[in-house]
């Protein structure tokens, strides 16, 4: 098969904990990151799942190396990229890029919109003023703004009409994987399905490839090709999507489908709470991170941390006792109902016309 | 008729701007009757949040309700003197809202903020009395060891934690109406499971009322046994909440179901709704969705639609609905 674009292997993040105000001894470490490997091939979106403060935007951070990794190696195709400085760091950045979560907080407000989108293009010496205008006109188009827009500020715009911003902004410099993190989750339900419209259309046109981090499961279904759920620090699942989705192996995995309440009161009373917290990153526990929440833990899960491993359909999870877990039952069976179907298909029609 | 714990009758709730007087509600009718929840959905600026405020009667200058009444078991909370509005709030309608985070005192323990309300409604409670009937609270809501937590600061509590101790303050006194206002919005998918969940044990155990105001229609399908749909500031649609999703009739309610990414579905593209939502000092003339609506034909530019039925107890503002009665 050919050569992934971007490959990491036992990649961590630790934070010192420190006490003490004048010989600030160190007291723990917060694991945020601790040992995830993967890789995502060209054109293909990869997704990061997990709740908050397992680790995914840490991973999403430490790939584009805007911190720093306290062990692991990350390959872009086929260099390594872990340690590179200078010249070299910043030929490579202009090939990754990023979308942040928060439109109204990642856009500088004293920008123009023009300037914002040309800002990566100047940094990296691409084209001179008047070309780069040219392409902030074939940005702004390319992600459903209009050319008036470019001398406005961000204070004028939407949510939804930021996120595009970021995104034009992102592929300005033509990179081969952009990194979202969460770029849905802040905007409202309509606004969330243009922008996943968007970032999908322009990845069949330009063959991008996404880290896309999420924490709704029904976004990552919609978008990604290959899944990864991250616990405390640590991907528990990783595989194809029709394969995770059609036979999750891992406890956490199931929890997490589980808890999603459907839109469709028929099937209420369906939603499967999962108990307690997530342990503190600080001390997790020992054997499986999960065994302190897990329906199905066993002694063996105490004391044993559980290595990724194949299944039989071919993707990957962390569990003890994978194949020999009762059936998921999760269903996911039903759809929309028939008339809503109908007015759909009706909506979708005179939307084209 | 069914037995309504509350009513809403032309509910008008406007801003005053440089630019005049902006209606941030304008014109909305509901009831909920008792023990039941009512779900109220809709996108950032529908109007979702001051619609609640407003029964509060906890809208700030430079807002104002500028008519429709509330009546409570009958009583117009609107009429009402500030001490006795003072009074109805906490021991009979109480609120949660998103931010479990911002919305507790970081200086004060769980227990004094709990037995804050307590103290207000009741100034004679010894202060042993009180630490009971707040642990008692923390017992209700399921919180493990409840009297460790008392002495707590909220800074020690995870989201999940955090929004629990919310809704023992709320329920402190036992109200008979709960507004909750995106309750599980800041909250992770498991820990909004166990909310959830608790939120409809206790109404179960309470036989209070619940108005749950949310934009995820997961949410609102799992809880609420009728669903208002709201668009800048009105009521579009309103249905039990099995019509609503059975047998959606307004163009907005559409639109919504069709942007939303389904677990039991796969689709190439998600049907999104164009546009964005109208600033309220903007509307459009007319029905206030037109601009958005792939089915608006010229008479929806002029007229406003008012809610008429269109099925039993299902009612929609939407000239054109149901859609397929008008398809060439």
């Amino acid at each position: 098969m050919s050569e992934p674009l971007l490959d990491v292997t036992g990649l961590a993040k630790h934070y010192p904990v420190r006490e003490g105000l004048i010989l600030a001894k160190q007291v723990g470490t917060v694991r945020a990151v601790d040992g995830v490997s993967f890789s995502v091939k060209r054109g293909e979106t990869l997704a990061l799942v997990g709740e908050s403060g397992c680790g995914k935007s840490t991973t999403a951070r430490l790939v584009l190396r805007l911190i720093e990794p306290s062990a692991g190696t990350i390959r872009f195709e086929g260099a390594d990229v872990t340690r590179i400085t200078g010249a070299a760091q910043r030929a490579m950045r202009r090939r990754m890029q990023i979308v942040f979560q928060d439109p109204y907080a990642s856009l500088n407000p004293r920008l123009t919109v023009a300037d914002t989108i040309a800002e990566p293009m100047a940094v990296h010496g691409i084209g001179d003023a008047a070309s780069r205008r040219k392409r902030v006109e074939e940005l702004l188009s390319l992600v459903g703004l209009r050319s008036f827009h470019a001398q406005r500020y961000p204070h004028e715009f939407s949510g939804g009409q930021r996120q595009r911003i970021g995104i034009a902004r992102a592929l300005s410099v033509q990179p081969d994987l952009v990194v979202c993190d969460e770029p849905v989750s802040a905007l409202d339900v309509s606004i969330q399905a243009q922008v996943v419209n968007l970032l999908k259309d322009l990845q069949r046109r330009f063959g991008l490839a996404y880290l896309f981090i999420a924490h709704d499961l029904a976004v990552v279904k919609h978008v990604a090709d290959r899944v990864a759920v991250m616990y405390l620090g640590q991907i528990v699942e990783i595989g194809n999507k029709a394969d995770l989705f059609a036979n999750p192996r891992h406890p956490y995995t199931r929890a997490l489908l589980a808890a999603i309440p459907h839109p469709d009161p028929q099937r209420r009373g369906q939603v499967k709470p999962l108990g307690g917290d997530v342990p503190s990153p600080m001390n997790p526990p020992p054997g499986c991170r999960f065994h302190t929440r897990c329906p199905f833990a066993q002694d063996r899960c105490r004391s044993e941390a559980p290595a990724l491993r194949p299944m039989a359909d071919g993707h990957e999870a962390a569990c003890h006792f994978a194949e020999t877990l009762p059936p998921a039952g999760l269903d996911f069976a039903g759809g929309l109902s028939e008339a809503a179907a109908r007015r759909l298909a009706l909506y979708a029609r005179a939307r084209a016309a | 008729m069914t037995d309504d714990l509350l009513r809403i009758d032309g509910l008008r709730t406007v801003f005053r701007t440089h630019g005049g007087e902006i209606a941030a509600v304008d014109g909305v009718d509901l009831s909920v009757p008792r023990g039941r929840t009512l779900g109220i959905v809709g996108e950032s600026g529908c109007g979702k949040s001051v619609l609640s405020l407003s029964v509060m009667r906890l809208v700030a200058h430079p807002g104002r309700v500028a008519a429709g009444h509330v009546a409570l078991d009958g009583r117009d909370l609107l009429s009402l003197s500030n001490a006795e509005m003072r009074d109805v709030r906490g021991s009979q309608v109480a609120m949660i809202f998103q931010e479990p985070m911002t919305s507790l005192n970081p200086v004060h323990t769980v227990g004094f903020q709990i037995t804050e309300a307590m103290r207000a409604h009741d100034a004679r409670a010894s202060k042993a009395d009180l630490r009971d009937r707040a642990i008692d609270a923390l017992k209700r809501v399921r919180i493990p060891a409840p009297e460790r937590r008392f002495d707590e600061y909220p800074h020690q509590l995870s989201g999940g934690m955090r929004q629990r101790v919310m809704i023992a303050m709320a329920l402190a006194c036992k109200p008979k109406l709960l507004i909750a206002d995106e309750p599980t919005t800041a909250l992770d998918v498991t820990v909004q499971a166990q909310i959830l969940d608790l939120l409809r044990d206790l109404q179960q155990e309470t036989g209070m009322s619940i108005i749950l105001i949310t934009h995820d229609l997961g949410v609102v399908a799992e809880m609420a046994d009728e669903v208002a749909v709201m668009y800048a500031g009105r009521v579009v649609e309103r249905a039990p909440a099995g019509a609503l999703f059975g047998d959606p009739m307004h163009p907005y309610t559409l639109g919504l179901l069709g942007s939303v990414p389904r677990l039991d579905e796969e689709r190439e593209n998600l049907l999104a709704i164009e546009g964005s939502v109208p600033p309220p000092f903007a509307l459009p003339k007319g029905c206030r969705f037109h601009p958005r609506c792939p089915f608006a034909v010229p008479e929806c530019r002029s007229e406003q639609p008012p809610l008429r039925p269109i099925a039993e107890g299902h009612q929609a503002a939407c000239l054109r609905a149901p859609v397929e009665a008008f398809a060439a």
